[in-house]
């Protein structure tokens, strides 16, 4: 039993008590931070493979991004849980008859058709190192793909903001293309009169005058 | 199972045993929208688990790092997934002031 195999028995118990917290939590807050830690333990596990790039992605992105977000929406919705929790235990055996029908089923397939051993690493992945090559693989021949999945998260962005922007009613903002677009004749106006002729109340002073 | 060294079986088994466990998490919590989201991240979760173990112990070189590209675009997807999901959450709450799924009945077009 060397290190790697009990590293991963560790984050795997880890992993699946974290999950089992996220199911079964009264608060959806702490269900966000054990689902914070089984992201964490997964990217340990990831780690473990060899996938070092995908693991930090994972903390950064997942961790960093996504659960903030969530807990961010979790606690700017006022919800009332105890509502969702009725008849949650009664639900329990048939969920858990399900579940482990599930996982044994697809752990015996597995775990008889799939005992292979890890190939060893080849000088090139030492060399190299996962990130590099990564950035190799995603670069020759998958840059279509990665611009479409940029495009894709644009239009993520847009749709998020699209749905959640509220104007308001009452504000007073200019728009700056009505302003731009002004034209002369919208703020001057030329009005025709007849012209004043001062009439000479009281002489000049100096003269000179003809 | 012994406790030798850690075959490819015992990454798909604990991936198997993670997917299991998110959809007992949707029979259990099928009122509350959030915990739904997150069971659903969860799943994709053991779905990557999966295809990081199989490009680990995939005997060629060449393609082993297919696996790899195909879980950064799976997290891409999912990121984008989520951010949808939440403002339309958000939006939801905001017209019904409510996440029951159970309240959620009527259409209106």
């Amino acid at each position: 039993m060397n290190t790697i195999t009990g590293l991963f028995y560790v984050f795997s118990a880890v992993l699946l008590f974290a999950a089992f917290r996220v199911i079964t939590a009264r608060s959806t807050v702490v269900a966000a931070l054990f689902l914070v830690l089984s992201f964490f333990s997964a990217s340990c596990i990831w780690m473990l493979l060899r996938a070092e790039f995908l693991a930090i992605t994972l903390v950064l992105v997942y961790v960093g991004a996504v659960m903030v977000l969530f807990l961010f929406v979790v606690m700017m919705l006022d919800v009332n849980t105890d509502k969702f929790r009725e008849g949650f235990w009664t639900h329990l055996p048939l969920a858990g008859l399900v579940g482990a029908v599930i996982a044994l089923q697809m752990a015996l397939v597995l775990m008889r058709g799939f005992q292979l051993e890890a190939p060893a690493a080849t000088p090139r992945d030492l060399e190299m190192g996962n990130t590099k090559l990564l950035g190799i693989e995603l670069y020759t021949h998958y840059l279509y793909p990665l611009q479409l999945a940029a495009v894709l998260l644009l239009v993520a962005i847009i749709a998020a903001i699209a749905l959640t922007l509220r104007a308001r009613k009452d504000s007073r903002r200019m728009d700056p293309g009505q302003q731009v677009r002004v034209k002369k004749a919208d703020r001057v106006r030329l009005v025709k009169m007849d012209p004043t002729i001062e009439t000479p109340s009281a002489p000049k002073q100096e003269g000179g005058t003809p | 199972m012994t406790l030798g060294a850690i075959t490819l079986g015992h990454y798909l088994s604990l991936g198997a045993i993670l997917f299991a466990l998110s959809v007992i998490g949707i029979f259990l919590n099928r009122r509350n929208l959030i915990v739904l989201l997150m069971a659903i991240e969860l799943m994709l979760l053991a779905v990557n688990l999966n295809f990081i173990a199989f490009s680990h112990y995939l005997p060629l070189e060449a393609d082993r790092m297919a696996g790899q590209v195909f879980v950064f675009f799976i997290l891409t997807v999912a990121a984008a997934e989520a951010a949808i999901g939440l403002a339309i959450l958000v939006v939801l709450f905001r017209n019904r002031a409510s996440i029951n799924v159970e309240e959620l009945n009527e259409l209106k077009g």
